[in-house]
């Protein structure tokens, strides 16, 4: 490498040194802060690779690898990346990871130096501990510069490696950490096929896999990377290709393969995990509406959770006997169509005066209506009829005769709530695909065009409203059945943001998204009182959320999931940004073509567009 | 009525009779009076401000005016919400086209068929509109926001085509346009124009506009200031010295 240095000294040494020293303190700053917010000590606690590789451990070790990354990407112009590759990166990367250990270093010395634990609380001897090894300040100091020299110049690597050494790496890391996070699942997964002496193996007495396990399942990741190295996108491409029946009855069998898991699956899990599903189905079911709402009419709805009170409160009076005013004790299946009205009429009632408004007032006043609908559960006034703070208890849960659903047996309430997904899923298609759905879209797209088309806007935009607000209040009363009381602190406004989270992460008006993102935030991260899979990030939900939410909207706007479409539409923008920065000039061959529209003129851009159909 | 107006007993398809309309106190369109007959090539012209987007909103009835009559082939429609009016024939191509950038070109095209209900005479309309610009159906599955200027206007036109209409509103339709694309824009509505359709053009470009036009009307703060054949008004040597930038 030093011969290299000096061969090359240009390339390696003439650094853009501003540029370098940017990055640097980003990563600095960037590892101070999560230290300082007390994930990596609390996190220390969650065992990755039995002792050697913690939760905690791995977030701190995560930031100087991707700033290398970040910092050896040069872009020139929006989208398009133009970098000297090579040493360049490398010593890029090397230097920004250098100079974020070099910060820990200096908090090291600042924490062992002064005492800041009253305005920063986790300003504390155990983050020493964490950030020291244990071993004092001068191992710990020297033990961060390396390392973060050594990470940094790893995530410069990522950039000159070929890529199938990328992808192979990075298959390993993600598979491997899921295998870890997944621990609960699969262990329980695993009891109710009898085979724990499999998990015995695989995971650590303390937590965490084995090192064993995790060498033999880094190896099999590693080989399974390889051997379906262009085939999964392959496979992906010919579906997305696929036309008429071919594709109809590729979609069937992917269905029924899912269907049938969905209702075997639960089967072997236990309660913890069925509890979770449960949880991840009822947050699905308002995603879903909220989609229907923001995600195809455009209309961004920021008290959603109105919707879902009215839901869990309606059921709770009509099935519990315990309502303090009214209390007909209706079957859970009776009641439901009083549900529906109810939401329904409050779609309509919360609708009616806003539906005027667009965009960002239409956000603010319905925000409003969702903490006012919340106050007035818990207010005095209507105290008497829905029971104030203490809400109303004892809700009966769903008596089908040969089983009943209520939250003692997580299995059925999945189930139940299962149906509602698999029916709002089922809407929510099939709408998109209506009349109904492309006036939403149109909508969405340009009001006053779409009553141009003649499409009654105040109609269809009420109608979002109550398609949305009837799933909500599903959502609503299967809570109710499920926890068996209801009170007005489960309808929060952090559930509507939570939702919104959910949509926006996983790609608005895309179901497919829609169900992604309900799996990863509210199964992994968990919702906004259940808790997901790492229950050790409980107290950093919200934190993850809205990094997540910030990354989401700067990189990847489209979502998790992007609509086959929407991809499209990204390559055509790249394409038209690389054929300008090759000096094309647009405007002038449109115009000539144009000029022979009749004939069909081979203009370079537009036929590039017309291929990639 | 100027003696260029075509009196030999057909009823105008759509007509303004003394139309007054406000926006809150401020008066926009002061005694208006207009009438469209089947067929014809009308332009509208007038200045910044004068009142011709609102004359297209309220013929489209997306704006109701205070006072006067629009009448649809002799029926007083003031009343009468937009839908019952594209049902009737009537359809706008809105100024800079406007297309719903995010949806595919087959769909902004089946937009503007939303209130039809006879799937043959969809299928068979969308045909017609695949004749008239073959570039079109080259993008069907692409976005409408990708497309460059000039296939964007072909598709705001055929959307507007795909609702069957008689007679065609079309707010600045030079608007936005390369200027190679303008002169194409142009042959393009005479082209329509000559399979019999009713054109009405609101303009900026007064000479290109009255080139191609039959008659047409000059609005000035919301007054009818001249009404005349389109060769009379070019002709006119106060229209030439206000809009044609001569003199």
């Amino acid at each position: 490498m030093n011969a290299r240095a000096m061969t090359l000294p240009r390339s390696a040494v003439d650094q853009d040194w501003r540029h370098v020293l940017r990055w640097g303190l980003i990563c600095g700053l960037a590892l101070v802060g999560l230290c300082l917010v007390g994930m990596p000590v609390e996190l220390d606690r969650r065992a990755l690779i039995e002792r050697h590789l913690s939760l905690g451990y791995l977030f701190v070790l995560l930031v100087p690898v991707a700033m290398g990354w970040v910092s050896s990407t040069l872009v020139a112009l929006e989208g398009v990346e133009n970098r000297r590759q090579g040493l360049y990166d490398l010593v890029t990367g090397f230097l920004v990871g250098l100079m974020g250990g070099g910060v820990l270093s200096l908090l090291m010395v600042a924490l062992d130096a002064w005492n800041l634990r009253d305005p920063l609380v986790n300003w504390s001897p155990q983050l020493f501990r964490f950030l020291t090894y244990e071993n004092g300040m001068g191992f710990g100091a020297a033990a961060w510069l390396a390392t973060g020299a050594v990470l940094g110049l790893a995530g410069a690597a990522l950039h000159v490696v070929p890529a199938v050494v990328r992808r192979t790496t990075g298959f390993v890391v993600f598979g491997l950490f899921f295998l870890s996070v997944l621990e609960a699942a699969i262990s329980d997964l695993s009891e109710g096929f009898g085979l724990e002496s499999l998990t015995d193996w695989l995971y650590a007495k303390k937590g965490g896999l084995t090192v064993t396990s995790t060498i033999v399942f880094g190896l099999v990741i590693a080989a399974a990377s390889l051997a379906t190295r262009g085939r999964i996108k392959a496979a992906t491409d010919r579906y997305r290709d696929m036309e008429g029946v071919e594709r109809q009855k590729a979609s069937t069998i992917l269905f029924v393969v899912i269907a049938v898991l969905c209702v075997v699956l639960p089967m072997f899990l236990g309660k913890i995990m069925n509890e979770l599903l449960a949880n991840v189905g009822i947050f699905l079911l308002l995603a879903l509406g909220l989609n229907i709402v923001v995600g195809l009419a455009g209309l961004l709805d920021l008290g959603y959770v109105a919707f879902f009170a009215v839901g869990g409160y309606a059921t709770a009076v009509l099935t519990s006997p315990n309502s303090p005013w009214f209390a007909p004790e209706l079957h859970f299946g009776v009641s439901l169509v009083f549900v529906v009205l109810a939401a329904a009429l409050t779609g309509l009632l919360i609708g009616a005066p806003v539906i005027r408004m667009r965009g960002d007032y239409l956000a603010i006043v319905t925000l409003g209506f969702g903490e006012i609908i919340r106050l007035l559960f818990m207010s005095d006034w209507l105290g008497p009829y829905f029971g104030g703070a203490q809400g109303i208890t004892n809700i009966p849960g769903v008596d089908l005769g040969f089983a009943t659903v209520k939250g003692t047996d997580p299995r059925s309430v999945f189930y139940l709530v299962l149906v509602f997904c698999a029916l709002a899923i089922y809407t929510s298609w099939r709408l998109q695909a209506s009349r109904l759905g492309r006036a939403w879209m149109a909508i969405r797209e340009d009001e006053q065009v779409a009553e141009a088309m003649g499409i009654n806007t105040v109609n269809a935009k009420l109608m979002a409203f109550v398609v949305g607000a009837v799933l909500a209040s599903f959502s609503g009363a299967v809570l109710a059945a499920k926890v068996g009381s209801i009170f007005p602190t489960s309808f929060m406004i952090l559930v509507s943001i939570i939702i919104l989270v959910v949509v926006i992460v996983g790609g608005m008006g895309n179901i497919a998204g829609v169900l992604v993102g309900s799996f990863v935030l509210i199964g992994v991260l968990g919702g906004p009182k259940q808790p997901g899979l790492l229950q050790e990030f409980q107290n950093y939900k919200l934190l993850i959320y809205g990094v997540l939410l910030v990354f989401m909207m700067l990189k990847r706007p489209e979502g998790l999931v992007p609509s086959a479409r929407r991809s499209r539409e990204l390559h055509q923008d790249e394409f038209l940004q690389d054929a300008w920065l090759k000096g094309d000039k647009l405007d002038d061959e449109d115009a000539a073509d144009d000029g022979a529209s009749v004939v069909p003129a081979a203009a370079p851009v537009g036929d590039e567009g017309g291929e990639e159909e | 009525m100027s003696d260029a107006t075509p009196t030999n007993g057909a009823t105008p398809l759509l007509e303004f009779r003394q139309v007054n309309t406000h926006y809150g106190a401020v008066h926009i369109l002061k005694d208006v009076d207009l009438a469209i007959y089947p067929g014809e090539l009308v332009c509208l012209l007038g200045g910044n401000a004068s009142g011709k987007s609102t004359t297209l909103k309220t013929l489209l009835g997306m704006v109701t005016p205070t006072s006067g009559e629009v009448v649809l082939d002799g029926e007083v429609v003031n009343d009468k919400p937009t839908s019952y009016r594209v049902v009737n024939g009537v359809t706008m191509v809105p100024e800079n086209r406007r297309l719903f950038k995010r949806l595919t070109v087959k769909e902004n095209l089946q937009l503007g068929a939303y209130l039809r209900n006879d799937r043959d005479g969809i299928a068979e309309d969308l045909e017609r509109i695949y004749e008239l610009f073959p570039r079109v159906k080259e993008r069907l599955a692409q976005k409408s926001g990708t497309l460059s200027g000039g296939e964007q206007q072909m598709v705001a036109i055929g959307r507007a085509l795909m609702s069957r209409p008689r007679v065609l509103l079309m707010d600045e339709p030079s608007m936005g346009l390369a200027p190679a694309l303008v002169q194409q824009n142009f042959e393009l509505i005479q082209q329509i124009h000559a399979e019999g359709m009713a054109i009405f053009m609101v303009e900026q470009n007064a000479n290109m506009a009255l080139s191609i036009a039959d008659r047409g009307w000059v609005l000035q703060t919301g007054r009818v200031v001249l009404d005349d054949s389109a060769e009379k008004l070019l002709a006119n040597p106060e229209l030439r010295a206000s809009y044609l930038g001569e003199g």
